[in-house]
């Protein structure tokens, strides 16, 4: 009984930079209507933006798969992107090689990654260069 | 303080969801980085901003902020509000700088809250 969950899958895609953010959206208004509180959701809508925002800007885009547990919602975002060369230097908080025209939009100040660990409970970055990231975390719902 | 208050004081227009503006607000934070306000923002209900794109409504809605005040005469365009009306999030635009926006604002008894930017 306690491994039910319900299962969300999104496509996120990078061509259009105004729709990005929409399936963190989406998570946001499922979590809401489940009645969780607001707090625990504003945790997962920050975590999950900031990895969707960063599949676009850094990616191409990608697969976000979100599992709502009684207990904790796991986030898994996945793409074919260059990948990550040293997670340990792109989780520094100020660490950005975004570009000047993605500062104009409002991000690139390297803060992301570093707001997705303070956010969530448990958070694990697989990478390989040339083949893509995926990022796994965790959110317990309190 | 009244969203109604705040867009009197600034001379702002109230482009989308102007049956809001009786709703009271006790802090703002401003910022041109998102990136910002993701990371510092803490129960702000007002974000002050010269940055004018879908992705300011995005996110300010999972902030839980339910006002944005425009400044420097920056005009949304209709994919911004159509998302701040799905949202309910009320959009005012002010002809003034962030500055002189900031300063009224506080002046008038707005607070930064907690964790500002
Ligand atoms: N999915 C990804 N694929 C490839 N590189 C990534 C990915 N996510 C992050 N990075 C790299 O890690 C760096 C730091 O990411 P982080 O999210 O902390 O900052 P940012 O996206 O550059 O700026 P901000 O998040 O503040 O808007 C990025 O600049 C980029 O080089
Ligand atoms: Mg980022």
């Amino acid at each position: 009984m306690s491994q039910d969950c319900i299962r969300l899958e999104f496509k996120v895609d990078s061509e259009n930079f105004a729709s990005a953010g929409s399936a963190s959206e989406s998570v946001k208004t499922q979590l809401k209507l489940l009645g969780i509180g607001s707090s625990d959701v504003r945790r997962v809508a920050i975590a999950m933006y900031e990895g969707e925002i960063n599949m676009v800007i850094h990616a191409d885009g990608g697969k976000a798969t979100v599992e709502i547990y009684h207990d904790r919602v796991e986030i898994i975002l996945a793409d074919r992107g260059p990948g990550i060369a040293d997670i340990a230097l792109a989780m520094k908080e100020g660490y950005s090689t975004a570009p000047e025209d993605i500062r104009a939009l409002g991000f690139g100040a390297g803060m992301g990654l570093p707001n997705m660990k303070k956010n969530s409970d448990e958070m694990r970055i697989e990478s390989k260069l040339g083949i893509g990231t995926t990022i796994y975390m965790t959110v317990r719902l309190t | 303080m009244k969203i109604r208050e705040i867009a009197e004081l600034l001379k702002a227009e109230v482009p989308v969801c102007k049956d809001k503006i009786d709703e009271e607000v006790y802090s703002a934070c401003a910022a041109d980085m998102m990136s910002d306000v993701l990371a510092y923002v803490k129960d702000q209900a007002v974000l002050i901003t010269g940055l004018c794109n879908p992705q300011v409504v995005r996110t300010a809605e999972m902030m839980d902020i339910r006002c944005i005040l425009l400044v420097r005469d920056k005009k949304p365009d209709s994919v911004i509000l159509d998302l701040a009306r799905e949202k309910g999030i009320v959009i005012l635009c002010s002809p003034h700088r962030m500055y002189i926006a900031c300063g009224l604002l506080y002046k008038a008894g707005l607070s930064g809250g907690e964790h500002c930017v």
